[in-house]
């Protein structure tokens, strides 16, 4: 995949990346009414970095603490027979819990929906939110699940041919989401 | 019967000379002898050698016919250039009286592949404890001279001193499986850095070398004759080698896959490798060969141990020891001791036959190829190279640790008293 | 391709520690209220048994069942085994009932090993301790027990075992659970010392990546982690050592010399112990004694085993050395 990214086009750079988010925090805050019970949970691996950097936000806004954690998901995935055997990413929740919380489950793209099926099954073995509601960076469509996004940074219409990447600096020493095609055979990244 | 002109053989490896055939005996042996109405066999570029004789096969019969029969057995001994081979004792019943020895006997004369001279019990039931009717059973049909109960160790030192003893009064040998008993408990293979590696229960060298050094040291004190079977270890070697240069009157055999195979292989934990005495170390290989080769060894023996299927597929602990051999030795001799350059194919003659013969007492095999003499003949093409498939084994059992291993040479005839037993690699 | 768990000798570094960091993750599912993951949902595991062992069964089933595999447990006796039935029948019975795993005990050395590489069955087996050989999860449940005290249980993940000096003390001649250890804690990159007295080490140790000492007190002070083996009564019949006074006076671990350890060293057992053997009630009752976190971790180890074998279409776990080899098929 690295190889697309080069030939990649940037559909957001960083200081879009930065304004999405706290435009997706205000819209927390509004929507929850305050997000005092507002749990963030990031998904492994770019969602977790998502998440703490909307908590930071949220905590600027709200000044309060947000609790954050991150939802693994792997072992909940629908296509572990398709593959190897994942590794295994940490599961974090904040010391509350998340009974009667409102839970907002955050990540990079949104795309079929099968990440978001496998993590709301995950919370149901974690505990009971009062709520769960979704934010992810970038929703590239084509879903093949009714599930669908609270909150968006940016609405990305794709053909299946394309493939959506997002680096963080956290993972990838740069904010960029980068638009490009497939090459292989093989799935797009999300 | 007709006469064979066997055409240009090389005899015992020499020089190509024409070997005539006259009903049970050889008539003569020249270059250039007219083949006068005899039936030809092109022979050039093999090695005719003397029948071989095997002085331990286990051919089961009576009582293991599921694994090996008299009849079976002594096909594969045709198969591998074998005239004459000695059936080991430990069948059920044991070969511990006359009657079950005659049986066995008759049954080997009746097939006719391969003459069979049983041995003879040491001990009742092989147990160790009382003398069998050794006297009883040399003077029968069966004539048995050596004595044996190979799969166990006569380790009682009083039994063994009067073994030795008794049979001197009519020439016979005791060979001696040489394992004490209390240093093998639960032993599964050699013991050493592959035995602690596999967590399998170590056979100690010493538990063989003990028991040879105290036999040589009996065989000297009471002026017996003492034979050692399969001896495995470069220690065992030692003692043998010393026994001798003090004029002890003994002798030693050798299996072929002591000769080639290490323990290395029991980490695959295929049972087709399990036998006993155990494989040992690289070490041990090379030391049996030479020995060998300068004669501390005497023999080479197949210790020919057929086992059903069933008895290999499972789990190592729970399976039989034993390999079979009649077919592969003289390929297994080849590879170890000729293409070496330790011994030559006179040598190997002098080992598979001439010296197992005298060791026995066999009569009339392990002769010079020579006028007069009875016409049992084994013709190898040494140039043959090819793998094991046990499919094409006349033994009943395929347990062979040499399945799809490519060995050199292959008998392509054998003849017993002038009859062809085996002719292009087929069995009569 | 190897599918299986035979030998912690053919884990490579990177191996081990991916399962370490498996098994970590694995632990936290016992901290929440619902523990079970849908992982395995639809893999059956069969619990093959020739040799009791209530711990190591428990443990495996916790984990097969947290990981919600579907769990069939045999056990050798007043089975068809025991009225001589092969190892060979008794796999191929259990294949025919669409099995995707066998998790195997057995008495004799190399029973797992026939089973993966003998073409018998297409299941994955892995080793549950076989005969005197290897107990390759009992290996990974010590040294994850060892890199969570020793390392730290965060700054554990992604680390090895380098420098750390761990002494194995006691019946190492009988012993799966030292052969596997030694393997798996020198791949890992620890200074193993193992200390019997003569009579209990087997002979040709002498290339086993390891120290081997006579002298228990000697090196306890160089100890990172002791780890006491249990000693069988009935060895002492067969002459191994004296008496059971002797040998707990030579090699025991009591108070006195486990004051000698440094003060972050643990004492270590597999269980069972044989207290006032080997291990006195005092070292074993401590709090420097891990024996009950070691059970705890060892269905962690099991539940990560299982999902790097059978979780996805091939194991994540590839092998150092090929165990399949010229077997027949």
């Amino acid at each position: 995949m690295d190889t697309q990214a080069s030939e990649a086009r940037p559909v957001l750079e960083g200081p879009d990346i930065a304004r999405v988010l706290t435009r997706i925090a205000h819209e927390i805050v509004e929507r929850a009414k305050g997000a005092d019970d507002v749990v963030l949970l990031g998904i492994p691996t770019r969602g977790v970095f998502l998440g703490r950097r909307l908590a930071a936000k949220l905590e600027q806004i709200t000044d309060r603490t947000i609790p954050v954690g991150s939802l693994d998901i792997t072992m909940y995935r629908d296509d572990l027979r398709m593959h190897p055997p994942r590794a295994l990413a940490r599961t974090e929740i904040p010391g509350d819990g998340i009974d009667g919380k409102l839970v907002v489950l955050v990540d990079d793209v949104l795309f079929s929906g099968r990440t978001i099926r496998a993590a709301l099954d995950a919370l149901n073995d974690i505990g009971r939110p009062r709520a769960v509601q979704l934010a992810v960076l970038v929703d590239r469509g084509h879903r093949e699940l009714p599930i669908r996004a609270d909150y968006v940074g940016k609405n990305l219409p794709t053909s299946l041919r394309e493939t959506v990447k997002v680096q963080l600096a956290e993972e990838d020493g740069r904010d960029t989401v980068l638009l490009g095609v497939k090459q292989t055979a093989s799935g797009a990244q999300h | 019967m007709s006469k064979i002109l066997i055409r240009g053989a090389k005899v015992l490896g020499g020089e190509p000379q024409d070997v005539l055939i006259d009903g049970e005996v050889i008539e003569a042996v020249g270059t250039g002898l007219p083949d006068d109405g005899a039936e030809v066999v092109e022979a050039q570029g093999k090695v005719l050698l003397p029948g071989l004789v095997d002085l331990h096969t286990h051919l089961r019969e009576p009582g293991r016919e599921d694994s090996e029969t008299v009849l079976t057995g002594t096909r594969a001994a045709a198969s591998g250039g074998y005239t004459a081979v000695f059936a080991m004792a430990n069948t059920f019943p044991v070969a511990d009286t006359a009657g079950v020895v005659e049986q066995v006997y008759r049954l080997g004369q009746e097939h006719g592949y391969c003459d069979v001279q049983p041995i003879g019990a040491v001990t009742v039931g092989l147990e160790g404890r009382k003398l069998a009717e050794l006297g009883a059973m040399h003077e029968s049909a069966a004539g048995v001279t050596v004595f044996s109960d190979d799969g166990k160790c006569v380790d009682d030192a009083v039994i063994m001193r009067r073994a030795l003893e008794y049979v001197k009064a009519f020439g016979g040998v005791v060979a001696q499986h040489a394992q004490e008993p209390r240093l093998t408990e639960g032993a599964q293979m050699n013991e050493g850095v592959v035995s602690a590696e596999l967590g399998l229960g170590g056979w100690p060298a010493v538990a063989e070398e003990s028991i040879i050094a105290r036999d040589v040291l009996l065989a000297e004190h009471v002026g017996s004759r003492v034979h050692i079977c399969h001896l495995s270890t470069a220690g065992s070697v030692e003692i043998v080698r010393w026994a001798k240069s003090r004029g002890i009157d003994v002798t030693a055999e050798v299996t072929p896959h002591h000769l080639l195979l290490t323990d290395e292989l029991v980490r695959t934990y295929n049972p087709v490798y399990k036998v006993n005495p155990p494989l040992r170390t690289e070490r041990d290989v090379l030391a049996l060969r030479e020995a060998l080769a300068d004669g501390t060894i005497d023999i080479v023996a197949t210790d020919h141990a057929p086992h059903p299927h069933e008895d290999k597929d499972c789990e190592w602990a729970a399976a039989a020891m034993g390999m079979v051999g009649l077919e592969t030795a003289l390929s297994v001799v080849q590879e170890t001791m000729v293409e070496t350059g330790l011994l030559d194919w006179a040598g190997v003659a002098d080992r598979m036959s001439f010296t197992p013969a005298r060791i026995g007492q066999a009569k009339g095999h392990g002769r010079p190829v020579s006028a007069g003499e009875p016409a049992n003949l084994t013709l190898v093409d040494t140039a043959y190279r090819g793998s094991v498939d046990p499919a094409g084994f006349a033994s009943r059992s395929r347990n062979t640790p040499y399945e799809g291993r490519e060995l050199p040479g292959r008998v392509t005839h054998t003849w017993l008293r002038g009859k062809a037993t085996l002719v292009d690699g087929k069995l009569t | 391709m190897q599918r299986h768990l035979i030998s912690a000798a053919d884990l490579t570094r990177d191996d081990a520690v991916h399962i370490l960091d498996t098994a970590e993750e694995m632990a936290r599912v016992a901290d929440r209220p619902i523990k079970k993951l849908p992982t395995l949902r639809g893999r059956t595991i069969v619990n093959l048994f020739f040799e009791d062992s209530t711990r190591t069964r428990i443990s495996f089933e916790a984990a097969e069942k947290r990981l919600s595999a579907d769990v069939i447990n045999f056990s050798a006796k007043g089975s068809s085994v025991s009225k001589g039935e092969s190892l060979k029948d008794t796999a191929q019975t259990l294949e025919a009932m669409g099995v995707d795993a066998v998790v195997i005990r057995h008495g004799a050395s190399g029973a797992p090993y026939r089973l993966a590489n003998s073409g018998w069955i297409d299941a994955a087996v892995i080793n549950a301790g076989d005969g005197t050989h290897q107990h390759p999860t009992q290996a990974l449940l010590d040294a994850f027990t060892m890199r969570r005290r020793l390392v730290g249980r965060d700054a554990g993940i992604g680390q090895d075992l380098s420098g750390k000096r761990i002494t194995i003390v006691g019946d190492v001649l009988h012993s799966r659970v030292a052969r596997s250890n030694v393997d798996l804690l020198h791949t890992l990159g620890a200074e193993v010392t193992l200390v019997a007295p003569p009579t209990l080490v087997p002979v040709g140790i002498e290339t086993w990546p390891c120290e081997v000492s006579y002298d228990l007190d000697s090196t306890l002070p160089k100890s990172d982690a002791v780890m006491m083996l249990r000693v069988q009564r009935e060895r002492m019949n067969a002459a191994f050592f004296p008496t059971e006074r002797e040998y707990s006076r030579r090699y025991g671990l009591d108070g006195d010399r486990m004051a000698r350890m440094p003060e972050h060293a643990i004492v270590m057992h597999p269980g069972p112990m044989v207290r006032g053997m080997e291990i006195t009630a005092e070292v074993a009752d401590s709090d420097r004694c891990t024996v009950v976190e070691q059970v705890a971790n060892g269905v962690s180890i099991r539940m990560a085993v299982l999902y790097l074998l059978l979780g996805g279409n091939e194991p994540a776990v590839r092998h150092a050395r090929p165990t399949g080899t010229t077997e027949e098929k």
